[in-house]
């Protein structure tokens, strides 16, 4: 069994682990400049539709230059979005986007995705 | 202690101890139903995360290690596609910093409540704070006008450290047993997982600026600029996630229309599972 990731979980500790406890045993930490607060607010937006939207929309065959990618994915990852802005349920939106893709692929409406 | 920077959130007078409005034992069972619920919500994507990390490669061990050592629902879904692009680990480090640092002000706002905790136990408590213990703790102790520490440890370690954990558990070795996971759609929950999470991040105008710029730019970057310099298109998740955010700044705070600012319970209930939401009176209160 591989463990060649938990390396990787220990750094990711690092990089989490003071942002957590800095409150907590500094307690003179009180404050940050008004643009960080700002900034961080935007970041997890940004980091995570950025994620998503290279998943679907990137795909790099057989290792050569990367090219732009459509597919029934698209349609499952927005009706995922759909209904969490409509109903706020990411659960459900998963379960609608899995449904999709599956139907798509089983009528062959869609191809597999390669490798 | 600066004085010339504005507080962590916007409701200073919130972190000091409140007038209690409900005895303890009244708000333990209010925190119970919420933990009750959050538990489930827990089980679920820590299911789904273990199903997704065994689809990225990771062995039962890797994603359990991420689920006890991280322990950032979050970041560890963003993981998943980092190690599945090859990004390289500084980078994961870097970009792990940026999404877990809003954990800065949950802990500030928790201080003040925590001073007569023993430090070792409130180094303990620092590594399960979450979005969702953020929200039951600081609801909890405002309810009842000081600290319970063991509501804190209910909120953290009942409600989503352990089943988060468990759900990882049986969602990995449920994933190793599917021969094909394209099948079944799998390689679908990240992506949509992904732009999920994302969506309930957008609590104002800048956030979505943000998102469509971080997207738009890793994607750019991706298909565009990574080729040209003989780089990984993943590092266009990078470029899209520190610059995106740059974008969203540029949109003035009178026209933000921000619903949630960070630090907030309204910002800790949407950066945790989609599809809980405390039925909480201090609604927009940190």
């Amino acid at each position: 069994m591989s463990t060649d990731l938990i390396p990787l979980a220990f750094v990711m500790f690092v990089a989490t682990y003071p942002s957590r406890a800095l409150g907590l045993l500094a307690p003179a930490f009180d404050r940050l400049p008004k643009v960080a607060i700002a900034y961080l607010q935007l970041v997890g937006p940004a980091v995570l539709a950025a994620l998503a939207a290279v998943a679907v929309m990137v795909r790099t065959p057989d290792g050569g230059p990367p090219v732009f990618s459509s597919g029934i994915e698209w349609v499952a990852v927005l009706a995922c979005l759909g209904i969490v802005v409509w109903r706020k349920n990411l659960l459900l939106g998963l379960i609608v986007a899995v449904a999709i893709v599956v139907v798509a692929r089983a009528t062959e409406f869609a191809a597999l995705p390669p490798g | 202690m600066r004085e010339d920077v504005p507080a962590l959130t916007d409701a200073p007078d919130a972190r000091a101890p409140a007038t209690p409005t409900a005895s303890t034992e009244e708000s333990r069972r209010r925190l119970i139903v919420e933990a009750l619920g959050i538990a489930a919500s827990a089980i679920g994507f820590g299911f789904v995360y273990g199903l997704s990390a065994r689809e990225a490669g990771f062995s039962p061990l890797e994603a359990m290690a991420m689920s006890t050592i991280v322990f950032a629902g979050a970041a560890q879904f963003a993981a998943i596609g980092y190690v599945a692009a090859g990004l390289a680990w500084p980078a994961i480090a870097l970009l792990t910093f940026l999404l877990n640092a809003r954990h800065l002000l949950y802990s500030a706002a928790l201080g003040p409540w925590m001073t007569d905790v023993p430090r070792p136990r409130r180094a303990l408590m620092a590594h399960v704070l979450t979005d969702e213990a953020f929200a039951l703790a600081i609801g909890h102790f405002r309810r009842i006008g000081r600290t319970d520490e063991g509501g804190y440890w209910i909120g953290a370690i009942a409600s989503t450290f352990i089943p988060w954990n468990l759900a990882t558990l049986a969602g990995v070795y449920a994933g190793g047993s599917i021969a094909d996971p394209s099948l079944l759609g799998i390689d679908i929950i990240f992506p949509a997982a992904m732009i999920g999470l994302a969506a309930g991040l957008v609590t104002g105008r800048r956030e979505l600026v943000a998102a469509f710029a971080g997207a738009a730019i890793a994607v750019s970057w991706a298909l565009l600029v990574s080729p040209a310099l003989a780089i990984e298109p993943s590092t266009g998740v990078i470029v899209g996630g520190v610059v995106g955010p740059l974008v969203g700044i540029l949109i003035p705070a009178s026209l933000a229309a921000e619903r949630a600012p960070l630090g907030t319970t309204a910002s800790a209930e949407r950066f945790s599972m989609p599809g809980t939401r405390l039925d909480d009176d201090a609604e927009g209160l940190p």
